[in-house]
């Protein structure tokens, strides 16, 4: 950050405390966990998309030496609630394994608990099944039809969300436009496909009626959850929540894999640990990412300007509910983009089909959906002969109209949108880059240039399940922190979540160390059970900055004024006459001073000397709520959503080798505003992990079932991440606009770069293969493609 | 079956079934849990430790096979407790991690490199990790903290550390 900063810690470059632990080897990740007397899990998944469960022999497995117990789907649920799902289909039950009837290959159908988790695989090959095999169905508009076979017959239909918007005239807008045009584009199945697995470890103390769990887990109401499935209070559920998470980005929910370790430790009364090889992760772990079709309307004018949308939105959510329909609603709260379009017509339908169920992956739908807005400015500046960057600059919100309301309800907080275009465009040369467009062109390859604009809404709320689901009323989605000042005057803060690698500790402590004006190195933190948790709702939806970072400064703020009163009480005047500094208390008028360990000896010792009715000891919490959360939607599917808005702009240049189809990035610079950033290296690292991760969503990743709905992708052979030879060099430009509803001026960032960078290189794609003719309108774009799709359009060509 | 292992400097004897990967006896019979398993079939690198100062996918090699080789896992190259290697630091300094599980795996790889050389181009860096996965970072500051390291050792008069003795 080369931009100057009012803060004294916030801003700047500092270390970030967890690395420590990682690069020596000494993090402990779930896997590395195992009480005494640990047995393992194994789980046999079902081969057929869709079959029902005629018997089980396990007689074979359960006589060898070693296996403790096969428990199969029935036993299970039998004994167990089904889980939540996140919209209104209390028919579509989930158990964590199947009952009676199995809905997708590769969802688990029965377990074995062995000495050794080796011990447990050779058992479960010794399982012997009965299956009938059923119809199914995998294709979403297939799914859709309300004569297609039912994923869940009890359900009557395939239907989990189907729901139509209407914000603002949009036919009066189609009637009035010059211009209108059409498009349909598809978001492929991929994932986050986290590095670690999920992983459990579950273990029961029936003396003390207490079940104790380590996960792998980024999960709001965690415990919550476990605790109604496995119809225990949830006080018994003490989940440790000081597990190191070996990635995430959404998809580490991993409640149907607790609940079987749960379950399987009560049962058995010892620990059981559940720990996904990397094909059970593929097949039957329940996180894939959308599986979307879009179809698009614009209406626009002669300049490009966009003044009405419709959009109709379908996805493919696999063989059960989790929250993943809510990855439908996410999107409302930016449906614009960043752009000024007046009246939308939204149609959100989420189908169940016999494909592995899908779960939140970063971004919760907001990705996919940045990339069919910003295929449509494409398609306009295409259409009317403009150019790209201007259709967009015409199109944006100016910065003199924030706050902004949008017709579905969200009022985005602040942004310079054009501001940070010109920086961008500025650094990256844009005369330049067109001519070394033309050069590559000129030199035989295929060239091309991809912008992307998008938002990145953050501080999550979950306005998006009232929204969709009217059976759920909940409109706070809370973030704390506890600050304790011990005698010796060591301060330690407690935060209430699990969390994969965005920098927490160091997060939280840089806000209250800000608050207190003390160097966050002297801050510990430490993450309680959630038994000694007060509310969190998890680092979903690019919160933590916003929420944790907010609580902890709150709380950092209580502390100090509870220093100033004590000091105040001393000297007899107002706090507010006061100056608090370094951790002491001044009075400006005479010079008169307290030192931090003064007045942490008065709040541990001395009550005679406090004010009277003052709590003695320091310990404060701060509950944050979500900054203009609180509302419920209108009839009418009007939400404040999400309270800050990020921007970010993505320019690339690849070429494309026309004989084998291989894009290779020559450039890639992206501008963002995240509002004040807390920690450099660490937004850094955000922005730069999530255009990887856009680039496999755009270029190499694809969960592929063939007809039979076998999963074809299931290893990382085939299943491509990209590696350090595909992810290109980028150049990050900075902007700084501040939200006016965080403490620092913060937003968002964990989920940026994901959300702009595929919409970015399908453009610079089409850009490149249209002087053949060839447009791609899905994604991902693989190699094979692009070399099929130039070898058909020059077909005959010398 | 008995296998003798040089690691860290120390010699471990362990009885081990034939079929027992070196993955998990490192992690499992000896103890040393910064070798993770990623995907098991040999992709991702999150298990490479070196084997004989060459990294290897300990997950496709059996514990037998390491019977009389000399092994370092990431626990080696801290030069003592709570102390870091020049390259543990410079990771620390770039940021070069976020959830840190594939991270020893990349810290292997890298110090193999900087034994090799310690001028390395960015393209000798991103050969060195290219069979290792990471996905959080998207590379940038990995990239960074390994030439950092190389810079900093280069002006310095000390080795690279790490596989105590």
């Amino acid at each position: 950050m080369s931009e100057p900063t009012a803060f004294k810690y916030v801003s700047h470059k500092r270390r970030v405390r967890e690395d420590r632990r990682f690069v020596s080897g000494q993090a402990v990740f779930v896997s590395d966990i195992a009480p005494p007397g640990t047995r393992h899990a194994a789980v046999l998944t079902s081969p057929y998309a869709c079959a029902r469960i005629v018997s089980i022999d396990a007689s074979e497995a359960l006589a060898m030496p070693g296996v403790l117990a096969v428990v199969d789907g029935r036993e299970l649920a039998a004994a167990t609630n089904s889980l939540l799902i996140g919209v209104d289909a209390p028919l579509v039950k989930r158990y964590p394994m199947a009952a009676g009837r199995a809905r997708y290959a590769g969802e688990w159908v029965a377990v074995v608990v062995a000495q050794s988790r080796a011990l447990a695989e050779d058992a479960r090959e010794k399982i012997r099944v009965a299956y009938e095999e059923l119809p199914y169905v995998l294709d979403a508009e297939a799914a859709y039809r309300p004569d297609s076979i039912p994923v869940h017959p009890e359900h009557g239909s395939n239907v989990l969300l189907d729901r139509r918007f209407v914000w603002g005239d949009v036919d009066g807008a189609f009637a009035a436009a010059p211009h209108t045009m059409s498009y349909r584009v598809k978001w492929g199945r991929s994932a986050t496909v986290p590095i670690e697995t999920f992983g459990v470890v579950a273990s029961w103390d029936p003396w003390r009626e207490m079940l104790d769990v380590w996960a792998s887990i980024q999960m709001p109401k965690f415990a919550d959850q476990i605790a109604r499935a496995l119809r225990m209070p949830m006080s018994g559920v003490r989940v440790h929540q000081d597990v190191d998470v070996g990635g995430s980005y959404g998809v580490k929910r991993g409640i149907k894999h607790t609940v079987l370790a749960g379950f399987l430790a009560r049962r058995l009364g010892c620990p059981v640990k559940l720990i996904e090889d990397r094909l059970e992760n593929m097949r039957g772990g329940d996180m894939h990412g959308p599986e979307r079709v879009f179809d698009v309307e614009l209406a626009f004018d002669d300049a490009g300007l966009v003044h009405a949308m419709r959009m109709r939105a379908i996805d493919n959510v696999g063989a059960y509910a989790g929250r993943s329909p809510l990855q439908l609603g996410k999107p409302v709260g930016a449906i614009v983009g960043p752009y000024r379009i007046e009246a939308v017509a939204y149609h959100a339908i989420a189908v169940t089909s016999n494909k592995t169920p899908q779960e939140a992956v970063r971004g919760f739908g907001q990705a996919p959906t940045n990339y069919a807005i910003e295929t449509g400015m494409d398609r306009v500046a295409e259409a009317l002969g403009l150019d790209r960057l201007e259709v967009r600059r015409r199109n944006f919100i100016r910065a003199d109209e924030f706050p902004y309301l949008i017709p579905s309800g969200t009022t985005y907080d602040s942004g310079d949108y054009h501001a940070v275009v010109a920086k961008t465009v500025r650094h990256a040369g844009w005369e330049s880059l067109l001519a070394e467009r033309d050069r590559l062109r000129a030199s035989g390859r295929l060239a091309g240039i991809g912008i992307a604009s998008c938002l990145e809404p953050s501080g999550a709320n979950s306005s998006f399940e009232p929204l969709l689901n009217p059976k759920n009323t909940t409109t706070t989605w809370m973030e704390s922190c506890r600050i304790m000042v011990d005698a010796l005057g060591a301060i330690t803060l407690t935060i209430h979540t699990t969390s994969a690698g965005q920098g927490h500790e160091t997060l939280a402590a840089t806000a209250a160390g800000e608050a207190l004006d003390l160097d966050p190195d002297r801050i510990r933190v430490v993450r309680a059970t959630s038994l000694e948790s007060l509310p969190s709702n998890s680092p979903v939806g690019s919160r933590m900055a916003i929420m944790l970072g907010g609580a902890a400064y709150h709380a950092g703020h209580k502390v100090r004024d509870k220093l100033v009163a004590i000091a105040a009480h001393q000297w007899g005047v107002a706090p507010t006459n006061l100056r608090y500094r370094n951790g002491g208390v001044e009075d400006p008028n005479d010079g008169r001073a307290l030192e931090w360990m003064d007045l942490v000896l008065i709040a541990h010792r001395h009550y005679h000397l406090m004010p009277p009715g003052m709590e003695p000891g320091i310990a404060v919490s701060h509950i944050l709520q979500v900054p203009t959360g609180g509302g419920l939607p209108t009839p009418d599917g009007r939400i404040q959503m999400y309270p800050c808005f990020s921007f970010e702009f993505h320019l690339v240049l690849l070429s494309i080798d026309p004989e084998i189809g291989k894009p290779e990035i020559h450039r890639y610079v992206v501008g963002h505003d995240c509002g004040t950033v807390i920690n450099p290296d660490i937004v850094r690292g955000m922005t730069l992990g999530g255009i990887a991760h856009g680039l496999g969503a755009a270029l190499l990743e694809e969960f592929v079932f063939d007809g039979e709905g076998q999963l074809l992708t299931q290893s990382f052979m085939d299943y491509l991440l990209p590696s350090a030879n595909e992810v290109p060099q980028v150049e990050i430009v900075h902007h700084v606009t501040p939200s006016p509803h965080t403490v620092f001026g913060q937003k968002g960032s964990g989920e940026s770069g994901y959300l702009g960078a595929p919409a970015a290189i399908s453009g610079a794609i089409n850009d490149a293969v249209r002087p053949l003719g060839i447009r791609f309108e899905s994604l991902p774009i693989r190699i094979s493609a692009i070399g099929d799709a130039i070898a058909a359009a020059t077909e005959g060509q010398p | 079956m008995r296998v003798d292992l040089h690691v860290n400097g120390g010699t471990v004897g362990v009885d081990v079934e034939p079929r027992c990967t070196l993955l998990d006896c490192l992690r499992d019979e000896i103890g040393l849990k910064g070798t993770h398993a990623g995907c098991e079939h040999g992709v991702c690198g999150a298990c490479t430790i070196l084997v004989d100062g060459e990294p290897a996918r300990s997950c496709l090699m059996l514990a037998v096979q390491a019977d009389g080789h000399t092994l370092t896992t990431i626990e080696g190259l801290s030069p003592g407790p709570g102390e870091l290697s020049v390259l543990q630091d410079a990771f620390c300094e770039a940021h070069g991690l976020q959830c840190g599980y594939c991270t020893p795996g990349m810290i292997l790889a890298a110090h193999a490199l900087l034994a090799r050389t310690l001028a390395p181009t960015r393209a000798d860096i991103v050969a060195a990790i290219s069979g290792n996965l990471c996905r959080c970072t998207g590379y940038g500051q990995i990239i960074e903290a390994i030439a950092l390291a190389a810079e900093r050792l280069r002006g310095a008069n000390v080795g690279m550390g790490g596989t105590r003795r």
